[in-house]
């Protein structure tokens, strides 16, 4: 599938920032099931984006701006032909071996509940990784409700696991804290997901993860929507949890009032090559 | 603990050549010279220190460390043997910390168990594959010895992250020099005062090659609350260098520049005493108020130089410690010159029954605990906190390892009545630079005040020495 | 130098004159509400005072009335008043120990020591007299420190920051006694004359020590118009307002010519040393002093924020 995908960014100051400076991971490349057709970034401050690759292998823009500002913005846009392995991801920039994805951090911490919650799953599914982790995405997904009010980028694992809801991020992280309490490494994406049924504006990207499956490779589950990542799927950034991943990471000097939009358009491209 | 090894004095009484000096001059002295010139010392401090004594935002009477006026003496032998013992063991780190972030060829030779590495909080991903200026990591490291026989120098301890103390290394001897010069008169005792000097030759050495003729080297300093404030702008002081703090820098086209009244000013080199988790809020704690926004993206740029380097506490962590003489060996296909403390790892089933059954005889340590935290002692311990803690064992092995019980040596000691021994430590400050290894002759000995105490921590009680290194 | 260091150099200069400032209003006040009521007219003198430290409105959020002890307590010992003379002193001796290693030990010693001996004033002094003495040592502390500054800071940077702070503060503070004054100055005053008057100018001149100096300069008695020449136009006057902007313009030119640049802090400290210089005391009292005076406290505002942006962040 060819999906088109457009995501902004605006930022606004009541009181003007003397200085900001940001680290994007809004670019993806490419692997077996992904095509990377056409991409760029804008950014509307008068700066030079440094382009640097993080340990992840992610690719990142680092900017900053020095001049007092009210305003920034940023547009990502581009085309991406994917698809659909099945949630087998191969053909990736690997730096590291899967055991490194078992590693705890503060927004994946694996608290008792969720230990529990996932032991009761594992007891459950039939053998082997990969039915364990089909139950799994099953399980968060009809465990964990999708609801964007009560929680935000710095909620844990176990606070959105104790409220049950949360939104995609709360979703994947409740999802990899589960599975590396199993002893199977995840690791969280970030990217956009393309809806079937016809609604392109978006409030945000998606995210998902991939779980390492012995004799498979890393497998994509998507416990927001119950399944396997499809071509349905842009992947973008990879890391331990969101910080690893995030999109934007910056900070402001100076300023205050800030407000936030972000509009996010993922539509299929009118002119498609199937193969 | 009777049959602990003396600095001073051998089995029979007998006093060791290079404290003989020190033995005729005690013997000489008025009696109350020593409470005197301790009482003095402590003055001196004070005011020379007066900005840490009154740390404490209400009390202005924040404790000294103690300070021991009788002096902890190394004679040239022992000394040449401790220089050459930490060269080797820095030079170790440094290739095993190159290579944990790049080859990874020890993982692969099956020496270090993969998941001590990649599972451990302290390994920083961060970091792979990322080159460090002049393959450096740990510039400034302060190794802790302790000795328990006339040949044995044990490691207990690779501190390789932000070691501190030096300054009291610095100020001991500048307070024994004017409390005795008569007993220096007696002594040729090798200097300590370079070591400003030394540390910025080896900062300077180490500035990307992006850099000026003369490279720009800062302090980085938590601030004025962090405990170690004072050995901070003691430092910068001593250096010539800026003491600065997060918000005094600044990344900019991937460049770290300093906020001055003349407008930003390119830095090259960062001696940094904040910690890893707080040194970027973009690359690692979000909420970290300490570091410096983008510092890391400069840093992989290879446009600036972190003294010490990004996740170099993969070389001291404890579960690493008992790997050190495999490294040793790997890396530069050398005996080790300084021993290991021995210690079984709770993970191995062999040494987990051999742990669990000298429980009582064992010091057991929480691999990711510290500051004694989740420590067991067992000659210490009653019967129900040794239960207690074989219960903990047996649920995690893998979290803990067991040493034997030290026997510390003793030194003299001046204590409330006359001198007597108590245990010592060594912590050797050892700078690698892109030229050479440096280390000034001496240390900071550490010691336990208490009767019979091992705990030479300064929080729990311990005093300082002067260090002196003969020249015979 | 670092910004952030000259920053903290130019505060604890700042602070140190703000203590000395208060304690001066303090004494003043004492003296005024020791003489009978016939002497000064029936208007409170502690509201005045709070008026004249410039936090009215901060102590009316915790105080109905002003009061001997409630204005004393506020304007030297609250914790909860940002610029009490106690806080001033903790702010000052904050500030220096951020920079500990660019002040001389002299000064370092005279900071650390006042803020040490502050402890023994933890309970506000009872009696009138204790207070006096309180407000003496504050005062020999701010000597003592400016002294230290004078005679043992190398003359580079450090020191004219430290001097730009000393004026800016000094220069605020002698405007806004004369902001809650000037009604005692105008001219419709000078037919009441008498007693009641004579006391209230007095004070004035001794808030900013110079009871003595206008002796000397004007070898006359008491006139308003001479007293507001003193305070605000006569370069020969320490305090004057004058006198600060002729050294606010020559540290500013000091630091310019080391650093080989200017920019907004000069121009700005020039333009109000000019105006001042050309300014006859006539001309002031005929266009308005109110109105002078309010323009003035914002123009050393402005100042201030000048010399800020363009070497302290």
């Amino acid at each position: 599938m060819r999906i088109r995908v457009s995501h902004q960014t605006a930022y606004r100051y009541d009181t003007p920032a003397s200085r900001v400076i940001q680290i994007l991971r809004m670019t993806p490349r490419p692997h077996d099931g992904q095509h990377i057709v056409r991409w760029r970034i804008d950014v509307s401050a008068d700066c030079r984006l440094t382009t640097q690759e993080d340990a992840f292998g992610n690719i990142t823009h680092a900017f900053s701006d020095d001049l007092p500002t009210d305003h920034l913005e940023m547009l990502v846009e581009g085309e991406v032909d994917t698809q659909d392995t099945g949630g087998v991801v191969r053909g990736t920039i690997e730096r590291f071996p899967p055991s490194l994805y078992l590693r705890e951090t503060a927004l994946t911490r694996a608290d008792p509940p969720i230990r529990d919650f996932a032991r009761a799953v594992a007891d459950t599914a039939a053998d082997g990784p990969l039915p364990l982790l089909h139950a799994l995405v099953q399980a968060v997904h009809a465990e964990v409700l999708f609801d964007t009010d009560p929680t935000h980028p710095a909620t844990t694992a176990s606070e959105a696991f104790s409220l049950r809801r949360g939104v995609c991020q709360d979703l994947s992280h409740i999802f990899i804290a589960a599975a590396r309490s199993l002893g199977i490494p995840s690791r969280y994406i970030g990217g956009y997901f393309w809806r079937s049924d016809g609604v392109t504006a978006q409030d945000a990207g998606h995210a998902w993860v991939e779980s390492f499956v012995p004799d498979l490779g890393w497998v994509a589950f998507d416990p927001t929507h119950a399944m396997c990542a499809t071509d349905a799927h842009v992947r973008v950034a990879t890391g331990l949890d969101y910080l690893g991943a995030a999109p934007v990471r910056g900070t402001r000097f100076g300023g205050a009032g800030e407000s936030l939009a972000v509009t996010v358009h993922v539509e299929q491209a009118a002119q498609q090559v199937q193969s | 603990m009777a049959d602990c090894f003396d600095e001073m004095r051998g089995a029979n009484g007998e006093i060791r050549p290079a404290y003989a000096g020190l033995d005729a001059w005690l013997r000489d002295l008025e009696p109350d010279i020593l409470e005197q010139r301790r009482q003095e010392a402590e003055l001196l401090f004070r005011r020379i220190g007066i900005t840490f004594a009154v740390y404490g935002e209400a009390d202005s009477t924040e404790r000294l460390i103690p300070f021991d006026v009788i002096p902890r003496i190394l004679g040239a032998a022992e000394w040449d043997l401790l220089r050459r013992g930490l060269t080797q063991r820095v030079k170790a780190i440094n290739l095993y910390l190159k290579d944990i972030y790049g080859r990874r060829e020890i993982l692969k030779a099956g020496l270090i168990p993969e998941d001590l590495v990649f599972q451990n909080q302290v390994f920083r991903p961060e970091m792979n594959a990322q080159k460090v200026p002049h393959d450096v990591y740990v510039h400034i490291a302060g190794i802790d010895i302790v000795r328990v026989d006339a040949k044995t120098f044990y490691v207990l301890e690779d501190n390789a992250r932000t070691p501190s103390g030096v300054s009291y290394m610095l100020e001991n001897r500048e307070i024994m020099m004017r409390l005795f010069p008569d007993l220096f008169s007696r002594y040729r005792v090798a200097p300590v005062e370079n070591y400003p000097d030394e540390l910025l030759a080896t900062l300077k050495s180490v500035a990307p090659d992006t850099a000026a003729a003369d490279p720009t080297v800062v302090l980085l300093t938590p601030g004025i609350y962090n405990s170690a404030y004072f050995e901070h702008s003691f430092l910068a002081d001593k250096l010539g260098i800026e003491l600065v703090e997060g918000r005094d820098l600044l990344v900019k086209g991937g460049v770290v520049y300093m906020r001055t009244t003349e407008g930003p000013k390119r830095v090259d080199v960062i001696y940094r005493r904040v910690d890893d988790d707080f040194l970027d809020p973009l690359a690692f704690r979000p909420d970290s108020t300490l570091g410096v926004p983008g510092l890391m993206s400069a840093y992989q740029a290879g446009q600036v130089t972190l003294a010490n380097a990004v996740g170099t506490g993969i070389a001291d962590d404890k579960a690493i410690y008992s790997y050190m003489p495999e490294i040793l060996r790997f890396y530069l296909g050398e005996e080790p010159i300084l021993q290991n403390v021995p210690t079984w790892r709770c993970r191995d089933p062999d040494d987990l029954a051999y742990v669990l059954d000298h429980l009582p005889e064992l010091v057991v340590k929480e691999v990711h605990g510290s500051g004694g935290y989740g420590m067991l002692v067992g000659p210490m311990a009653d019967k129900g906190r040794i239960a207690a803690f074989r219960t903990r064992i047996e649920a995690d092995p893998k979290n803990y390892i067991a040493q034997p019980t030290l026997a510390l040596s003793t030194c003299p000691t001046w204590v409330e009545r006359g001198v007597a021994p108590r245990h010592i430590d060594l912590r050797p400050f050892v700078l690698t630079g892109r030229d050479a290894v440096r280390i000034v002759p001496g240390g900071l000995t550490r010691v336990a005040l208490q009767r019979g105490s091992l705990v030479v921590n300064s929080s729990q009680g311990g005093g300082t020495k002067d260090t002196w290194v003969l020249d015979t | 130098m670092l910004s952030r260091t000259a920053d903290n150099i130019y505060w604890v200069a700042r602070y140190v004159e703000r203590a000395d400032y208060l304690a001066r209003i303090l004494e003043v006040t004492l003296r005024l509400t020791a003489l009978p009521l016939a002497y000064v007219g029936s208007t409170n003198e502690w509201e005045s005072a709070v008026a004249t430290a410039g936090c009215g409105k901060a102590f009316h959020a915790r105080y109905r009335e002003a009061s001997e002890d409630s204005v004393k307590e506020f304007l030297a010992f609250a914790p909860s008043n940002p610029s009490s003379i106690r806080n001033c002193i903790e702010l000052a001796r904050t500030n220096a120990r951020a920079v500990r290693t660019a002040l001389t030990s002299e000064m370092w010693d005279v900071i650390n020591g006042a803020w040490l001996e502050l402890k023994r004033f933890d309970n506000a002094p009872g009696s009138r007299e204790e207070f006096v003495r309180f407000l003496r040592w504050v005062q020999e502390t701010s000597l003592r420190f400016d002294g230290s500054a004078y005679r043992t800071m190398l003359r580079s940077d450090a020191y004219w920051f430290f001097r730009l702070g000393v004026n800016i503060e000094r220069a605020d503070n002698t405007a806004r006694i004369l902001d809650t004054k000037y009604h005692l100055l105008l001219p419709a005053h000078t037919h009441v004359g008498g007693p009641l008057d004579y006391y209230q100018w007095a004070a004035i001149l001794r808030s900013v020590s110079a009871l003595t100096s206008y002796h000397w300069v004007y070898r006359e008695s008491l006139k308003p118009w001479l007293i507001a020449d003193l305070l605000m136009l006569n370069p020969k006057m320490p305090r004057s307002l004058a006198s600060c902007y002729d050294n606010l313009v020559r540290y500013c030119d000091d630091i310019a010519e080391a650093y080989g640049r200017q920019g907004p802090a000069q121009r700005k400290a020039r333009g109000i040393r000019t105006r001042l210089s050309n300014l006859k005391i006539d001309e002031v009292f005929q266009n308005g002093l109110h109105e002078f005076i309010t323009e003035f406290i914002s123009d050393n505002n402005e100042l201030g924020g000048a010399i800020s942006r363009q070497y302290l962040m």
